[in-house]
């Protein structure tokens, strides 16, 4: 095992725990937002898209980038905004 | 490490700050709007130096900034503009689709990557697999929730021998790819036998489980942006995928808890009943039907009432009819609340995102644990299209609902019910509620028996 793998590893466990954590306070009111929210964030495969980009070269490849990239930025556009209107209707309610 | 390198690492660490402070802040309605908008500015960050990584790398040609541009852009657009123009009702089938997008995104990634380390090439595997089965599985799963495919469970013919057959292709190409060098060719065949299997194993689960299958299926895309992220060798797809991942991890077991069911069973499907009346007809023995015009007095002339959502509720679309009755019902001075259930709805928290659409106020929607307590001290229950989470048979042993956590209705001084037929629920069994002596039925469609109910308030008890 590399080093570098046995970082990731580390930073990926870490992460699961910290996601646990974090969410699982989270009340039931809220559920559709937190999924719709968890969403939009893993939306950020769009990043890998993009890194993806310095390692093709043939016609597929392209073809295959632009769709990648197209999934990926309706997933983390779409994501945010609809995660965004939700939560606006909840926060004029309480005002009310 | 360069200046630069460490420069970009730090902001990406920053970026991954943003989600789980993001995350946090969704722990309450007041803050979770602002929530929201601190993980959109992660990710804008995370995209921004992305770009600054790519220009200065050097090493993309004209036609990947093409392929890139174009995609993103046209992505951009379509996600846009779903999201401005949805209903919430159709929340949950939308939710699936970018669901479904960003599981194939996370496949492509491994499918176009040049593997040549053991880890990446495992991880490419496990990627393609589990974002294979998420794109086909959430999207077929979005058709069922859009009506587009029967919300039935459908039973494949030998499903579960092709599912069998599938995993031992996917096994043996993935043996391929790991240990000789199989390379593309063997991920883009797993990649077919993953999008068959994500088919399969959506097809055959009932529209009533749809909120166990959308939180898996979402914590399957976190995990395969994360398997992404191995292959890539990139921290901020490591650290987003597995806080998804959990956070699809935790849905799914709260809501299978929720439904007294194994992940399993659900999984294995074929019990979940669809959109439409159930086949099975309940026992009619001691069911007490009543008008519409004598539940609308009995509930003008009421102190508390607490109205049930259920399923039938968001499946008829039914929600500010719920809202208006509830407002002209206060309006005459009753006090009214709305008892939620974990699973009523399409997906989890939907009934609660449905109520906040159709403007009912915040404090009125309680949960499960907070309004068990107050159904003693109800005098009117409206129970609006559930079934089986009001069944006072989860109470004892032996039977498909024991255990199960339910809403107390049975408690309320008179219960009404307004259901389209005396139906099973997914659980299969008899209602006890029903024919309960302080039962009343009120057969009708929920947005019809809502709206005639407040027709009934204006005319008999103005």
């Amino acid at each position: 095992m590399t080093p570098l793998l046995l970082a990731d590893l580390t930073v990926f466990t870490l992460s699961l725990l910290v996601g646990f954590e974090v969410i699982s306070k989270v009340p039931a009111t809220l559920h559709t937002p937190l999924m719709s929210g968890a969403n939009a964030i893993h939306g950020v495969v769009l990043v890998g898209v993009m890194l993806l980009a310095a390692s093709v070269s043939t016609a597929a490849g392209y073809a295959l980038l632009a769709v990648a990239a197209f999934f990926a930025a309706m997933n983390v556009a779409g994501g945010y905004v609809v995660t965004d209107r939700m939560l606006a209707m909840f926060r004029s309610r309480s005002r009310s | 490490m360069s200046t630069f390198d460490t420069v970009v690492h730090l902001v990406y660490l920053a970026c991954a700050t943003c989600f789980v402070v993001g995350l946090h802040l969704m722990n309450a309605p007041a803050t979770a709007r602002r929530g929201n908008r601190v993980s959109a500015a992660g990710m804008a960050a995370a995209i921004l130096t992305t770009a600054v990584v790519l220009v200065h790398g050097g090493h993309i040609t004209a036609s990947a900034w093409w392929a890139l541009a174009l995609g993103g852009a046209g992505g951009t657009i379509a996600g846009l503009v779903a999201a401005r123009v949805v209903r919430m009702t159709a929340m949950p089938q939308l939710v699936s689709l970018f669901n479904a997008v960003g599981g194939g995104a996370a496949a492509l990634i491994a499918l176009g990557h040049r593997t040549d380390t053991t880890t990446a090439e495992v991880t490419a595997v496990l990627d393609v697999v589990i974002g294979g089965v998420t794109f086909s599985g959430s999207l077929i799963a979005s058709g069922k929730l859009a009506g587009r495919v029967p919300g039935r469970p459908l039973v494949v013919p030998g499903g579960r021998l092709i599912s069998a057959g599938l995993a031992l292709v996917t096994a043996a190409l993935g043996v391929l790819v790991i240990g000789f060098d199989g390379g593309v060719a063997g991920l883009a065949g797993i990649a077919v036998a993953a999008l068959a299997a994500g088919v399969l194993l959506t097809l055959p689960i009932g529209g009533a489980d749809m909120p166990v299958v959308i939180s898996l299926l979402n914590a399957f895309t976190g995990t395969a942006v994360a398997m992404a992220g191995f292959v890539l060798e990139s921290t901020p797809l490591i650290i987003a995928g597995a806080l998804v991942g959990a956070a699809g991890a935790i849905l799914t077991k709260l809501m299978a808890d929720a439904m007294n069911r194994p992940i399993g069973a659900i999984i294995a499907g074929g019990y979940g009943t669809g959109d439409a009346i159930a086949v099975t007809a309940g026992s009619t023995a001691g069911v007490r039907e009543i008008t519409l015009d004598d539940a609308a007095i009995q509930l003008a002339y009421a102190g508390k009432v607490v109205i049930v959502p259920g399923y039938g509720l968001a499946a008829a679309q039914a929600q500010h009819e719920a809202v208006a009755l509830a407002e002209a019902l206060t309006a005459r001075g009753v006090q009214v609340s709305y008892a939620i259930h974990p699973v009523a709805g399409r997906m989890p928290g939907h009934m609660n995102v449905l109520l906040a659409e159709a403007n009912a106020p915040y404090e009125q929607l309680l949960d499960l644990e907070e309004s068990n307590p107050g159904f003693g001290r109800t005098d009117v229950a409206l129970v609006v299209g559930a079934n089986d989470v009001t069944n006072p048979a989860a109470r004892r042993p032996g039977n498909p609902v024991s255990g199960m956590p339910i809403l107390d209705v049975d408690k309320a001084r008179s219960v009404i019910v307004i259901k389209r037929s005396l139906g099973h629920g997914y659980a299969g069994i008899d209602n006890e509620l029903y024919s309960d002596p302080k039962t009343a039925m009120l057969f009708a469609d929920a947005k019809a028996g809502l709206g005639g109910l407040l027709a009934g308030l204006h005319a008999y008890a103005p």
